[in-house]
């Protein structure tokens, strides 16, 4: 048998991804995460000194806190099957992708082990994050340069 | 090559004189559970880390496969065989503490069938009396180290599957009176469809399987009829390819009187579960278990164990390589 007979047979008889089922799971269950921290922003506005630019990083912080309560009661891979990307992209998925990783290498230790595995999944998010923001600014300060945009 | 046959025919009638079955605590839910010899209550088997759990349920499954046998330790001549763990760890530390002669082996999840097939070899030749052979899965240990960290919210597709944890050992000696014994048995060889999904490994490795069947098949099709052809983890995407394979190469007219999958029916229904089950320990917890009793019983009388792996790492996939399969059959009879 040849792989170029055999692929059509697979597409065929394999169950595909319901798409669109995901879809719809991920964007509700996505759109429930950001109404939560959404509702943290508003707390920390009304009952601290922050502002809604400033707000941003005790609701991240509370968000990713949360989702590490979830991991490690073993929740949040329970709803990462039902929401698929409606709990992978926000930063609860982020979070959860650290938190996981240190769980599954803390029986390497807390430097070979925890230490250097932690950010194995969430690195490249860091990495390629850090990057694009990078990007963006600097397209931004030449146009503001140029005149074309202001701040 | 002799006799130009990748058959192997076993003229002694080696035969499988005791098995055991250890499997976890999730693996309560399979169908199969009542032939289980021990069901731990905890994943790591009370260990501290998932590979020393690993370890411990290998040795507890081989010491009492011997003790089944009636022998001890001692009177084995080697033990035959390997996990998916990255060197093998586990069976290699299962090994030290039972001081039994060893030989590790490794065909993925097909290294319960092809650890048999070596030792029938061994007793054939008549310079060893009693092989134990078998092999195990880790859940927790083989996701790590395939997938993601067991914790990382990872959607699963409905053709993936679930790694068993669950260990299948056997004694295998000189022939005795109603114990089933091997008749014959074909190497698989490696196939690769060039399927690249390493979540999807029923897809990949029907081909093998198939491959392995049709030639074990060609070369019996003028024998008696198969009570039972049975794969190892297809899983219920692999083996819906696999009879669609049979069906259009006309295998399936060959003298079989039912075909059956262990990973698609190990854990039912449950659709937690998606395509079934996998991994080395779920073939031989279900050749070694339910249908091994079955033959013991005379049940069944004629089966051949086809046992699929997938010959990946972790490492490959990410490089972009498609993922060859294997496949080895044993066929039991029982007079």
């Amino acid at each position: 048998m040849d792989a170029k007979s055999y692929q059509p047979i697979v597409d065929q008889i394999a169950p595909k991804r319901p798409v669109l089922r995901n879809c719809f799971a991920a964007f509700f269950v996505g759109g429930i995460f950001c109404a939560i921290g959404q509702i943290f922003s508003y707390l920390y506005m009304y009952f601290f000194n922050f502002t809604e630019r400033t707000a941003s990083n005790p609701t991240v912080a509370t968000m990713v806190f949360i989702a590490m309560l979830l991991t490690g009661f073993g929740l949040y891979k329970k709803i990462g099957q039902f929401a698929g990307a409606g709990s992978a992209v926000p930063v609860t998925g982020f979070g959860n992708a650290v938190i996981s990783a240190a769980i599954e290498h803390k029986s390497e230790g807390w430097v070979l082990g925890v230490g250097s595995n932690m950010f194995k999944l969430a690195g490249s998010v860091i990495v390629y994050g850090v990057f694009s923001a990078f990007v963006v600014a600097l397209i931004k300060t030449i146009l503001v340069k140029m005149g074309v945009i202001a701040w | 090559m002799v006799n130009q046959s990748r058959m192997l025919e076993f003229s002694t009638k080696p035969a499988i004189v005791s098995t055991a079955i250890a499997a976890g605590p999730l693996e309560k839910q399979s169908v199969f559970h009542s032939y289980f010899d021990i069901i731990y209550e905890d994943e790591r088997i009370n260990q501290d880390t998932n590979e020393k759990g690993h370890a411990q349920f290998i040795e507890d499954t081989c010491t009492l496969a011997v003790r089944k046998a009636g022998l001890q330790k001692s009177d084995i001549d080697v033990l035959l065989s390997g996990d998916l763990i990255n060197q093998m760890t586990p069976t290699n530390f299962a090994a030290r503490e039972l001081a039994i002669p060893f030989m590790g082996m490794f065909s993925a999840c097909a290294t319960s069938v092809s650890s048999l097939i070596t030792a029938s070899v061994m007793i054939e030749s008549n310079l060893m009396e009693h092989v134990l052979f078998g092999s195990s899965s880790q859940h927790n240990a083989v996701e790590r180290q395939f997938r993601y960290p067991i914790e990382y919210g990872a959607q699963k597709p409905p053709f993936g599957q679930w790694t068993v944890t669950a260990a299948g050992f056997g004694v295998l000696s000189h022939a005795q009176e109603d114990r089933p014994y091997v008749k014959s048995a074909t190497i698989g060889k490696v196939i690769d469809c060039e399927c690249t999904d390493p979540l999807d490994m029923g897809s990949a490795m029907a081909p093998a399987a198939f491959d392995t069947i049709q030639s074990h098949l060609q070369e019996n099709k003028d024998e008696a009829s198969y009570d039972l052809v049975i794969t190892g983890d297809l899983g219920k995407t692999g083996f819906a390819i696999l009879k669609e394979l049979m069906k259009k190469s006309g295998v399936d007219s060959y003298p079989v009187k039912l075909f059956r999958d262990a990973g698609a029916e190990f854990y039912g229904n449950k659709s937690e579960f998606k395509s079934g089950a996998s991994g080395a320990g779920c073939s031989a917890s279900v050749f070694y278990g339910p249908i091994y009793g079955d033959i013991l019983s005379k049940k069944l009388k004629k089966v051949l164990f086809v046992a699929t792996g997938a010959l990946l790492s972790p490492l490959s996939f990410q490089q972009g390589e498609t993922i060859p399969c294997i496949a080895h059959a044993v066929e039991i009879w029982i007079d």
